[in-house]
């Protein structure tokens, strides 16, 4: 080809021009050592012209059939509503969590298709604060773990994998206890996945109020805890 | 505590696996759980059982050809790295 093809200008010169195979990133600008030809001189060939648009086009039909499945099993543009809280929200809802006696309407106030950002809503579920319990959570179960000299780096990815194989669980359990009695619901899987998730909010604040393990020592200096516990 | 998602995951490939091989004419229908006997009438609501029984129908059919390919993997790479 005489011309070159857009794609393929001054690879080596300006570093991190598009890849000619999808799926390859290049960091910097690919090495030119001087005995060998250039490397963008093999890309001028008719056949891999033919070879780029091909690939090229089947890029793109992977990122479609990726999108179109994803999107039906986690539907990632609602995804950004679950994580529109704010302060006034997050103190609200933590309030609720704990001390949920007091709280005269529960359930969301209108229905709509798309989900009710939490900001309008103390009722609407979320997806921050059971994020931000379950990184708390393991940090306070390395914490214990460390108060008994049990801790080690290794344990952290072990206590979140471990956490992590326990949400799936109790999720898949729910999904298919509705499933097997034929509930008609509009719970969706991540309404589930944010339920599931409150729960890390009680499990830390628990340990800290109780006689606590996790300081290793009562904090308010009551009975002594037993030398052998864990959280 | 070592359940990780690795085990989770075995267990559920594990699972996944057993029910496939329950065949319909030779174990099921001796138990009363083949797919043709007596779901329940058309308007009723499906009970429990008729549920299980479709679920397994349908995890059997749709992961036939998927097991096959994720069993050789799991074989090769568990002959491989231990």
């Amino acid at each position: 080809m005489a011309d070159p093809h857009p794609l393929f200008d001054d690879t080596s010169a300006a570093g991190g021009g598009g890849g000619a195979q999808p799926g390859r990133g290049y960091g910097g600008p690919p090495p030119v050592s001087s005995p060998y030809p250039p490397p963008a001189s093999f890309l001028r060939e008719p056949v891999s012209s033919l070879a780029v648009v091909y690939g090229s086009s089947l890029a793109s039909q992977g990122r479609d059939i990726v999108d179109r499945n994803l999107d039906r099993f986690i539907p990632l543009g609602r995804l950004k509503y679950y994580f529109a809280v704010d302060t006034v929200y997050v103190g609200r809802k933590l309030g609720l969590l704990i001390f949920p006696f007091v709280h005269q309407v529960r359930g969301v106030r209108y229905q709509q298709d798309t989900p009710v950002a939490p900001r309008f809503d103390v009722n609407a579920p979320d997806l921050d604060i059971p994020v931000m319990a379950f990184v708390t959570y393991i940090l306070v179960a390395s914490l214990a773990l460390g108060t008994q000299n049990k801790f080690s780096p290794d344990s952290l990815g072990l206590q979140a994998s471990s956490a992590l194989a326990w949400l799936i669980m109790e999720v898949l359990a729910v999904l298919l206890s509705l499933y097997l009695v034929t509930v008609n619901t509009d719970l969706t899987t991540i309404n589930l996945i944010t339920f599931a998730g409150y729960k890390y909010v009680g499990r830390e604040v628990s340990p800290l109020l109780q006689n606590s393990r996790v300081w290793g020592q009562p904090p308010l200096g009551f009975c002594p805890p037993p030398s052998d516990t864990r959280v | 505590m070592a359940f990780t998602l690795y085990s989770l995951l075995q267990a559920a490939l594990l699972v996944v696996n057993a029910i496939a091989v329950l065949h319909e004419e030779r174990f099921l229908r001796h138990v009363g759980w083949g797919s043709d006997q007596g779901i329940g009438g058309f308007g009723e609501e499906p009970g429990i059982k008729a549920q299980l029984t479709n679920l397994i129908r349908s995890v059997r059919t749709v992961m036939r050809v998927p097991l096959i390919a994720v069993n050789s993997v799991t074989i090769i790479l568990l002959l491989l790295f231990g």
